[in-house]
């Protein structure tokens, strides 16, 4: 079963179905074995997309092959119709792509400030830079008030928080989240969800989400992917997804 | 003394007591194939001039040392700088002990036996004290560590000068060839037969240490030290034991160098020469008995088929004298970076991928691997 | 009292000279986790180069900038060149490749420029300013503290206060993060090996000429002090440097002053040793242990 979306929910609906990010059969892995073999989605402009599915379905791996941390074996990856083949993992940032690595990647070593910061660095423009991450202690308050703290005394909300923080100073147009939710208490999670989708609807940010939390990531999605074995096997409608006890049982695991 | 232990071994399979695969045949077999080789060596020792006789006993001297680092640095996974500094403990041991038991009048065997034992236990006990520095520190620390010792070296001998004989060195008389052989053999052939006969010893030692199932610890240690202690080996124990046991064996080295040369100075114990050995044995293939043979061949052949090459040339003499020992220097080093980054397991490597073709490690030369 | 005074004074130049060249060990360490065992070698063919160009042109100035810019050059070599092609497998491999290097260039320098020692000229005198009878500092020591006192300053404000501080930083303890956020993470470590052979390149030429005299084989003893200083402070940590670089460059002071040159090396090795047995993540580490 490939699995190109052939309907969009509200939001893409909305925004005319536009794709912004468009994955064609696209196999990737380390070494010799593939981790992902055939892999098809599109995400549309404005829109969440949640890929749930097992341990070991090829989730992570998915969003490093987005962003160019694991080296696309077949098939083509194009945001906003750029084919990104030829574009270095760093410069991805430049076309609009940020990518939160699962377990966050907060820079331990270096303040909430600092973190804030290099996410924008690549832009050059000082003043543009400290308005976007003024804009950012204005969203994240907990963070103004621990802007000069290390990263490693934050909690694990914060850090979540921060690394989401960190990846919208680069203002990009899609965002990629591994497990926001790994290790975190459910109200937080439920905190995060929210703010997604509120990122979502007002800012126009478009959202490929990746969670083992199927429940929280189906229900703030737009449309869900069941990833399987590094194959699409269900990509629909969030909700219609989250009604299919057949299809949970057999892949979801609840 | 062919290595065949195999290179990944499971810390479980390391951690069961007993001999993994030295029954008693293959021990006794071992036993023959060294004594053949022993022979063979001392008979070729007969046709061979006196200087090739030296430079045989040289390179057999040299063999003790760089048999011990392959196996600390290849299967133990410490990189020891220092091994300068233990082939000079030797030498000095073996020097002052010489010197003395001749003042007391003492000749024959015990003149050579004795000292060279002297040297082996003043290496190992130096060797215990790095050992256990070693099994607190990884890699690129117990480097810097040997490192600092080598360059001490210089300094020990002028703090205690009078014993030590300063930037000079010690000038020692040692027990010539027995005189029944007098007139049979020349000195440098029977110095030969002395370091061949320590060297063969080395390497019969380590070669059944590599395949006992002490080996294998060291292997485990080297490759993973927390799964190693959790099956219940003492990594501590391991380090130092093989720490300890590589020293003695440059220790040995040490007596035998000393013994042939009837010196023992500062210059000749340099970083440079630590360097050397780590060469031999990285050029001859980490962890390889083989190896060290043809690591310590070349480091002693080497400079000398380049000073050939290089007085044959008719050069003026002021630059003739900025390359004599620069040139083999330099080629050494450029051998051993491009090893490194080329071919990592070096010549006993290549050879082996010669002989098994379709197998792509090398069994002999453990890649570099310390996780 | 008086030999104290002297003694504390110049130790404190010599360390602070340590202390810079330690930070260059650190500055690689922190980028790419490989202690450089070829930082002597390379600061020693540094050193050689602004010999010659002061030889070649009187001007000892000239030699600095050159010394400088043939330490930059030469960083970007070794990591474009050959570092960047040895396996991470273990640590290891790259002291091995750097043991390599050590020998080729001192090699090398000894074919270019013989083996023996050269005297070079000193900007400034190396005789003690005399004060009511104390001989305090030497108008060179005064040069070498401020030198590297700027130069601390200099790596400081790059490293706390410029975006490209934070870069480097950044690619130091996060490159695959960095590289998400868009940091040239390669690029930042060639950088950091061009910082870095730059600074050791300036501390042995300022310590060389008084302390060490130019010999290919002159910076052995730079890099073992410096290592000790690294191992002293923590690998990981440049103020650590900078406080064992002093300590360790009082201690040679005052056991040369008082004991005699021959012990220099012998307290270094036992300060070594004791650090490593007592506290071997340095003293100024939280970490317990290492993991090289």
């Amino acid at each position: 079963m490939t699995g190109v979306l052939t309907h969009g929910g509200p939001a893409a609906a909305s925004s005319g179905i536009t794709p912004l990010l468009e994955v064609h059969d696209v196999t990737a892995g380390y070494g010799h074995s593939p981790v992902l073999r055939g892999v098809s989605l599109t995400v549309p402009t404005g829109s969440i997309v949640a890929v749930v599915g097992a341990n070991g379905a090829g989730k992570t791996t998915l969003l490093r092959t987005l962003s160019g941390l694991v080296p696309l074996s077949g098939g083509t990856v194009r945001l906003d119709g750029v084919d990104l083949a030829g574009v270095a993992v760093e410069h991805r940032v430049r076309h609009g792509l940020s990518h939160v690595p699962e377990g966050h990647g907060v820079v331990a070593e270096l303040t909430v400030d600092e973190n804030l910061r290099l996410g924008g660095l690549w832009r050059r423009d000082r003043k543009d830079l400290k308005a976007a991450v003024a804009e950012m202690y204005e969203l994240f308050e907990p963070l103004a008030r621990r802007r000069s703290s290390p990263g490693h005394q934050l909690s694990g909300g914060e850090r979540q928080m921060l690394a989401v923080a960190r990846a919208l100073v680069a203002r990009p147009r899609l965002l990629l989240l591994d497990e926001p939710s790994l290790g975190l208490a459910p109200r937080i999670v439920a905190d995060i969800m929210e703010l997604l989708r509120t990122l979502c609807d007002e800012r126009g940010l478009t959202i490929l989400l990746v969670e083992q939390n199927v429940r929280s990531a189906l229900l703030v999605a737009d449309h869900g992917v069941v990833l399987d074995l590094g194959e699409v096997v269900a990509s629909r409608a969030a909700a219609s997804l989250l009604d299919d006890d057949a299809l949970r049982h057999a892949y979801l695991g609840f | 003394m062919s290595v065949t232990v195999e290179d990944k071994v499971t810390p479980a399979d390391a951690a069961r007591p007993g001999p993994v695969r030295s029954d008693l045949a293959a021990s006794g077999r071992r036993v023959l194939i060294a004594l053949a080789g022993l022979v063979l060596a001392i008979g070729g020792t007969f046709l061979l001039d006196p200087y090739r006789n030296y430079q045989l006993a040289v390179v057999a001297a040299y063999l003790c040392a760089t048999a011990g680092l392959t196996v600390l640095i290849g299967r133990g996974g410490q990189l020891s700088l220092g091994h300068a500094a233990l082939i000079a403990a030797g030498a000095y041991s073996f020097g002052l002990t010489s010197n003395a038991m001749d003042e007391q009048g003492i000749t024959g065997v015990a003149l050579v036996v004795v000292p060279m034992l002297v040297g082996v236990v003043a290496a190992s006990v130096l060797g215990v004290l790095l050992g256990l520095a070693a099994a607190r520190l990884h890699g690129p620390y117990l480097a810097g560590l040997t490192l600092a010792v080598v360059v001490a070296i210089p300094a020990v001998t002028s703090t205690f000068s009078s014993v030590l004989g300063g930037d000079a060195g010690l000038y020692i008389s040692v027990q010539r060839r027995p005189e029944a052989l007098d007139r049979i053999i020349a000195v440098e052939q029977w110095q030969a037969w002395v370091a061949i006969t320590a060297a063969a010893a080395v390497l019969f030692v380590l070669s059944n240490l590599v395949r006992s199932s002490y080996g294998q610890r060291m292997v485990a240690v080297r490759d993973d030290e927390a799964a190693a202690r959790l099956v219940g080996i003492d990594t501590t124990r391991v380090k130092v034991a093989g720490f300890t046991i590589s020293a003695g064996c440059a220790g040995l080295g040490g007596g035998v160098l000393a013994y042939v040369t009837q010196n023992a100075s500062p210059g000749a114990f340099s970083l440079v020469f630590s360097l050397f050995l780590v060469v031999a044995v990285v050029i001859g293939g980490l962890g390889s008995l083989r190896g060290a043979l043809w690591g310590a061949l070349l480091i002693v052949l080497l400079p000398d088929v380049i000073g050939t090459v290089l007085d044959s040339l008719d050069l003026p003499p002021e630059l003739a004298q900025r390359l004599d020992g620069n040139v083999a220097v330099l080629v050494f080093g450029l051998l051993l970076v491009t090893i490194m980054i080329v071919a990592p397991h070096g010549i006993q490597g290549w050879l082996s991928s010669l002989r098994r073709p379709r197998r792509r490690a090398p069994r002999t030369a453990p890649a570099l691997s310390t996780e | 009292m008086d030999q104290l005074i002297f003694l504390v004074g110049s130790g404190l130049a010599r360390g602070s000279v340590f202390a810079v060249f330690a930070l260059a060990l650190v500055l690689i360490w922190r980028a790419a986790r490989i202690v450089n065992f070829a930082q002597g070698a390379m600061a020693a063919v540094a050193t050689y180069l602004a010999f010659a160009v002061t030889a070649a042109t009187g001007s000892y100035w000239l030699g600095l900038a050159a010394a400088l810019v043939g330490g930059a050059l030469l960083g970007l070599v070794v990591e474009r060149g050959v570092m960047r092609f040895v396996a991470h497998t273990s640590p290891l491999n790259s002291v091995i490749v750097a043991l390599g290097l050590v020998t080729i260039m001192q090699a090398g320098l000894g074919i270019a420029f013989g083996n023996g020692y050269r005297t070079m000229n000193l900007p400034f005198s190396s005789t003690p300013i005399v004060v009511g009878g104390v001989p305090l500092l030497s108008p060179y020591n005064i040069f070498v503290l401020v030198v590297a006192a700027v130069l601390m300053i200099g790596l400081g404000l790059l490293f706390t206060r410029t975006p490209l501080g934070l870069r480097l930083r950044a690619s130091a303890f996060a490159p695959e993060t960095s590289r998400l956020l868009g940091v040239p993470v390669s690029r930042m470590l060639t950088l950091g090996w061009v910082l870095s052979s730059a600074v050791g390149a300036l501390a042995a030429l300022l310590v060389v000429p008084t302390e060490l005299g130019l010999n290919p084989h002159a910076t052995d003893m730079l890099f073992v002090y410096a290592f000790t200083v690294a191992i002293v402070g923590g690998l990981d940590s440049p103020v650590g440097a900078v406080v064992g670089g002093l300590v360790v460059g009082l201690l040679l002071s005052l056991v040369t002053g008082y004991l005699g040159s021959t012990l220099a090396p012998i307290a270094v090795l036992v300060l070594l040793v004791a650090v490593l047995l007592v506290r071997p993540g340095g003293i100024f580490s939280a970490k317990e242990a290492r993991h090289a």
